[in-house]
């Protein structure tokens, strides 16, 4: 799935698991609004107010697995891009919301549906992004993630929206 | 059969296909809309890269988008008079880093010829619909809450910010047709119960993530005699769904709100086909809906008002791009007149734009809010997102008629938000806790 010689196309991390209507505000909270122009100190706090202590334990190529509808609420982009600045090698869950998916995809975090119930915290995940395989190694168990629409394969493989477009000087889906 | 004619053949029946399409096949709005600016037959589940008629952002998402514009080497917006950025979210701003923010917006704007609605001018939202939504069209928003426009029979729908930097770039987006799931509001609305009630009685049925990539589309005789205000409020919320648009038909009532707003030169109507293929049709009874809430932490976490155990309330705040129209503000003035709000509550008001807060300043609205101990602020989004003009304490509970109640979003995550319609917040706010308003309208 990813053609771009740039990314990794296996990621091997352990897991944070989170429920279900992980929200926007939870990612990148409001009262944190100042921080958008500073998204480092911005990555600081992901996921604070879901997990005060997740900014400072997440290692890079590690998983945020959710429940369903990931991602619901606000527009902003900062909520996934603050996630890979903070290291985060992908989101996993059962279902996400449309804006975050989307998002995510535009600013290169690959969003993964699957089962997530096959997942707990701290999990040792291998992820083969081109094939589709996640292996829990902490389980020993292998299944597969959905398949993303091939016009967003193309924008992934193009290092996300803005690339595409500077690339092929707009549109080429 | 050489390879010519083959080819010849492949165009013919390709041209046969798509005009049978266009000819036969029963279309929602949202598949007529995106076919018209895609300039081909679409149906649900195609993908198009399309026109995009208006495209914005706010002050929050913006300053990203701006610099994603100029990361992929433009400088310019390819429609300036249908470009904006508001400045909303944070109006006035309360530290140096949003004012930065600000300038950074206003700088780009006036350097690429978009237009900056600025401090003061209101929400984004119900500025688009006030000066800028024609039905018919595709708007793109930085902003969730951008399906608000499809009240007015327009496709609107929010995304992030690099899709917006390219919808300001190119004005164009590329587009999933969406399945649409039709919702029917029938039969008759009781006194006390409004769109609020409907739309928050709607995601408690389908949940959060009940039409997550569908478009939601309104009518039945609730639904088709909503006035303007009603519809927003309804569009507005379709996003605490998942919806990727809530749109109504544009019909005589839409046709009288542009006429009221000096645009009636840009209404068209638009309905869908009889006959058109939804995904779903769910019939509601909106005589036995109640006046609803919302419970912490999430929006389709819902009760009927009368089922709820006493809630006592630190601060009540009317207002926002689903509840801060003029009709939003004089329910609350009517239930409020001659009343005072109970001591220790605080009641915060902020009309949705200058147009609104000018309204009810000279039909009187904004002095009973006042006298009866409201604090009114000025035009944007208030403390609904949780950046300023009533952030909540630790443990405190607000009732608001904004459109979410996720943990921590008016600034707090130690705090409880409840949703409300206008008319239930006006009579907790007097009450102290959270009431049903029929008690005094019923």
């Amino acid at each position: 799935m990813f053609k771009n010689k740039k990314d990794k196309k296996i990621i091997i991390g352990s897991s944070f698991k989170f429920g279900d209507d992980i929200s926007t505000d939870l990612i990148a909270p409001g009262r944190l609004f100042h921080l958008r122009s500073n998204l480092p100190e911005l990555a600081k706090h992901v996921l604070e107010d879901a997990d005060p202590g997740f900014a400072k334990k997440v290692k890079p190529g590690d998983f945020v697995v959710g429940g369903r509808n990931f991602g619901l609420g606000s527009s902003r982009e900062h909520a996934p891009l603050v996630m890979k600045i903070a290291g985060v090698g992908a989101v996993l869950a059962k279902s996400f919301a449309r804006i975050f998916f989307r998002n995510s995809i535009n600013v290169g975090l690959p969003a993964l549906i699957c089962d997530t119930d096959k997942i707990d915290s701290g999990d040792i995940l291998e992820i083969d992004l081109k094939k589709g395989i996640i292996n829990n190694k902490t389980k020993n168990l292998k299944f597969k993630f959905n398949p993303l629409p091939e016009v967003m394969i193309k924008i992934l493989n193009d290092g996300g929206l803005a690339s595409h477009i500077a690339m092929n000087k707009g549109f080429n889906l | 059969m050489n390879i010519q004619r083959k080819k010849r053949v492949k165009e013919k029946s390709r041209t046969l296909k798509t005009s049978l399409k266009g000819v036969f096949l029963y279309k929602t709005i949202s598949e007529k809309i995106i076919s018209k600016h895609a300039g081909r037959e679409l149906e649900a589940g195609d993908i198009a890269v399309v026109d995009v008629d208006v495209v914005m952002s706010q002050d929050g998402t913006g300053p990203l988008a701006v610099s994603q514009i100029k990361k992929m080497g433009f400088n310019k917006v390819k429609n300036p008079s249908k470009s904006i950025f508001f400045i909303d979210h944070a109006a006035p701003s309360p530290r140096s880093e949003l004012s930065n923010s600000h300038i950074v917006l206003r700088e780009f704007a006036s350097q690429a010829g978009a237009i900056v609605s600025d401090v003061g001018e209101g929400v984004c939202h119900q500025i688009l619909v006030e000066s800028y939504t024609c039905p018919g069209d595709i708007i793109i928003g930085g902003d969730s809450h951008t399906c608000t426009s499809g009240a007015l029979g327009a496709f609107a729908t929010g995304m992030g910010s690099t899709d917006i930097a390219v919808g300001y770039a190119l004005a164009k987006t590329w587009l999933i047709v969406p399945r649409t799931i039709r919702v029917n509001f029938n039969r008759r609305i009781n006194k006390g119960v409004f769109a609020k009630d409907l739309i928050i009685y709607l995601i408690g049925k389908i949940t959060s993530n009940g039409a997550t990539y569908k478009a939601l589309e309104f009518g039945g005789e609730v639904g088709n005699r909503l006035s303007m205000d009603g519809r927003f409020t309804i569009s507005n919320m379709t996003v605490e769904a998942g919806a990727k648009t809530g749109i109504f038909p544009a019909d005589d009532i839409t046709k009288e709100y542009l006429k009221s707003q000096g645009r009636l030169d840009c209404f068209k109507e638009i309905s869908a086909d009889k006959g058109a293929k939804y995904e779903k049709i769910i019939d509601i009874d909106c005589s036995v809906i109640e006046p609803m809430v919302c419970q912490p932490h999430t929006v389709d976490n819902t009760l009927p008002v009368s089922s709820l155990e006493k809630i006592m309330v630190d601060q009540v705040f009317i207002g926002t791009c689903t509840n801060g129209r003029f009709s939003d503000l004089k329910i609350a003035a009517d239930i409020l007149k001659g009343r005072k709000v109970a001591s220790g509550v605080r009641l915060i008001v902020v009309p949705a734009s200058k147009d609104i807060y000018l309204k009810a300043l000279k039909e009187g609205v904004l002095e009973t809010l006042i006298s009866s101990g409201a604090v009114v602020q000025s035009p944007g989004c208030g403390p609904c997102v949780g950046v300023h003009q009533g952030i909540l304490g630790d443990g405190e509970v607000c009732l608001s008629t904004q459109n979410r109640n996720f943990k921590g979003r008016m600034g707090n995550p130690k705090s409880f938000i409840y949703l409300s319609s206008p008319a239930t917040a006006a009579l907790s706010a007097v009450k102290g806790y959270i009431a049903d308003p029929r008690e005094v309208l019923g």
